[in-house]
């Protein structure tokens, strides 16, 4: 906040030092925790002694005669079949944020363009249903999808995952294609190209740091989701956060938390590669819509 | 733009939309005036060497066949709205005329499922919202001052609280809370109580659902408060440094201000999100001490004999509107802002 660090007290700097210090170890250290834990057995993860046990691996000596051990993920990932579930994740996440993206900007560029009064219509509904919860339209989904014998399979969740992303797409996109001028694609009818030629030639090529922005945050709802897919999937079907759920439910056995563990961390991977790869973008796409309104 | 052209670009969005958020909407109005059928009921008589015997058996075939040809149940009018798990209206009437005092009636009124659900969903949008906001204020302060080159690092660990799966994010701190897990054990050691479980009472599970909700939450309004604090008027701040105000002034009558406008998004964004909160409930097993309306749903949706579809939409109705309620505010201000821009 202060902007010549010689002006400020000593103290100050240090008492802001200490919070930081303290908010980063209470966001970032249950992470570690548990990546370093995924690799013990339960005795040490749950260890009734002492914390210790988890940092050393006592019980993992023992168990398995090495301080690191694999058997979370070997359980998790053959065993429980945890890979089917990761690829069904990929497939439900690239298909939603490929679609979205599609229907995202032809809407949002339209939105943008037009000034009649049903554009603030369609936002306001937007808005509306941006702030729903998922799980109220999954109980409006159930029954008509039992009755045309969809339930279940990957397509279905894909489309309604699409759809449900779709406000959100909107308005982000929409402010995003108002800061680029009108001049550009007005121009480009000018000289005698259709809208839709306008839109491709001259608006495609400066629109992609707001759509590699969308696209983040659209792959990070469907990545994330569980009321949709926990409902809407059949046991093969499942995709990563709904398979980790069940985990959960049937596994009361010795050691088989650790699957769960395992599979947690697993999941968590590919969320620190895209928080390190599309910080910036993360960070731009959180604020425009508060700078923009 | 013209009407043609704006039509043709915003079809499939449109459509998409309306299919599987304006109909579902539709569908669940609809299946919340039906209930599931009753068992369909015939009355054999049953003879044995004692004598006949009148008996009455539930007729599966017939039931299974009832279901098939009206699968959205019977007509229940509002009766499934008025009912105990719903608004519980005979059930409040009869409370707030037999209740001694005020606290034993929202004690004996908080016992009832929905009001149960609806107090902890309240109370978690209303306590998780400012405390995230206030954290991620003075997070993104403290963040401002560091070097330069400290500041990406810093982003980075910030952000994942937000970032992770809100099941996932939930679990890793119900095991670290576990009381075999890190957290839990040290708490055991600093209360000294062998038995303390942050599960164990209603107040505590409330506390720890808060404490993770402002984990997840607070780095949302930390960046965007941080990405205010880079458009800062330098000029305005200097002349205030001149005139002798000392840092907290200089936050209190500089920084606050200008940072209002985003902090009245961020809290928006923040209720829309906390209101529905529903995996941490899953994630902490916490179902037994509190509820919330999303998970009031998923627990009607997720029986394992027969799904409440009736109850469930209900409630979502009931959702719905609580969610409409708190936009009027917005709505009211996009309206304005819209008609401004014109």
């Amino acid at each position: 906040m202060d902007f010549s660090p010689h002006s400020r007290s000593r103290t100050q700097a240090i008492v802001a030092s200490v919070l930081l210090l303290a908010w980063l170890v209470i966001a970032a250290f249950p992470f570690f925790w548990t990546v370093w834990g995924s690799f013990k057995v339960e005795a040490d993860f749950f260890s009734r002694e002492s914390w210790g046990n988890a940092l050393l691996g006592t019980s993992t000596v023992r168990q398995t005669g090495s301080a690191f051990t694999l058997d979370g993920y070997r359980g998790a990932w053959i065993e429980r079949e945890f890979w089917r579930s990761v690829i069904n994740t990929a497939i439900v996440t690239v298909s939603v944020t490929t679609i979205s993206l599609i229907f995202g900007t032809l809407g949002g560029y339209a939105l943008s363009r037009s000034g009649y009064r049903y554009t603030f219509w369609i936002l306001i509904a937007a808005l509306v249903f941006r702030a729903m919860p998922h799980i109220t339209l999954v109980s409006g989904y159930l029954l008509p999808f039992f009755e045309m014998n969809i339930w279940g399979v990957l397509p279905t969740a894909i489309i309604v995952l699409v759809a449900i992303n779709q406000p959100f797409t909107l308005w982000m996109l929409h402010s995003f294609f108002l800061s680029i001028p009108k001049d550009l694609d007005e121009s480009a009818m000018v000289d005698g190209c259709t809208r839709f030629q306008a839109f491709r030639l001259a608006i495609m090529p400066v629109m992609w740091p707001g759509v590699i922005t969308t696209g983040l945050f659209s792959f990070l709802l469907a990545y994330n989701d569980f009321a949709v897919t926990s409902m809407l999937l059949n046991q093969d079907n499942q995709t990563m956060v709904p398979k980790i759920n069940s985990f959960l439910g049937t596994v009361q056995t010795e050691g088989t938390i650790m699957y769960a563990v395992a599979a947690v961390v697993s999941a968590t991977v590919p969320l620190f590669m895209l928080v390190m790869f599309f910080q910036r973008q993360i960070v731009s796409g959180l604020t425009a819509g508060a700078v923009k309104g | 733009m013209t009407h043609r052209s704006f039509f043709a670009f915003i079809l499939p969005s449109l459509v998409a939309m309306f299919l599987f958020i304006v109909l579902p909407v539709g569908s669940v109005i609809v299946q919340s005036f039906y209930v599931e059928h009753d068992r369909v009921l015939v009355t054999v008589e049953n003879c044995g060497p004692f004598g006949c015997q009148q008996e009455i058996r539930v007729d599966t075939a017939a039931t299974q066949e009832l279901k098939r040809e009206q699968p959205l149940g019977k007509f229940n009018g509002f009766g499934t709205y008025l009912n105990r798990a719903h608004l519980a209206v005979d059930e409040v009437a009869e409370i707030v005329r037999s209740s001694g005092g005020l606290g034993e009636m929202i004690a004996r009124i908080y016992n009832l499922p929905f009001y149960k659900a609806l107090s902890f969903t309240l109370a978690y949008t209303f306590v998780v919202t400012p405390l995230a906001m206030l954290l991620g204020f003075g997070v993104a302060l403290a963040v401002n001052t560091l070097p330069r080159i400290a500041k990406g690092p810093v982003i980075f660990l910030s952000l994942l609280p937000y970032i992770v799966t809100p099941l996932i994010g939930s679990l890793i701190l119900f095991w670290m809370i576990n009381p075999n897990g890190v957290l839990g054990a040290t708490l055991q050691l600093i209360f000294d109580d062998p038995d303390l479980s942050l599960k164990a009472s209603p107040t505590l599970t409330w506390i720890t659902l808060f404490v993770y909700g402002v984990w997840h939450m607070a780095p949302f309004p930390f960046v965007v408060f941080y990405a205010g604090l880079q458009t800062l008027p330098k000029d305005t701040l200097e002349s205030a440094m001149i005139d002798g105000a000392n840092r907290w002034e200089r936050i209190r009558f500089v920084v606050v201000p200008h940072l209002v406008p985003l902090a009245t998004f961020v809290g928006l964004v923040l209720m829309m999100d906390n209101f529905r909160v529903f995996e941490p409930i899953v994630g902490f097993s916490a179902e037994a001490n509190a509820t919330s309306l999303s998970w009031a749903i998923y627990n009607d949706l997720n029986g394992q004999v027969d799904k409440l579809f009736g109850s469930a939409a209900a409630t979502s109705v009931l959702t719905v509107i609580g969610v409409v309620i708190l936009l009027i505010p917005v709505l009211i201000r996009t309206w304005r802002d819209f008609n401004r821009k014109r």
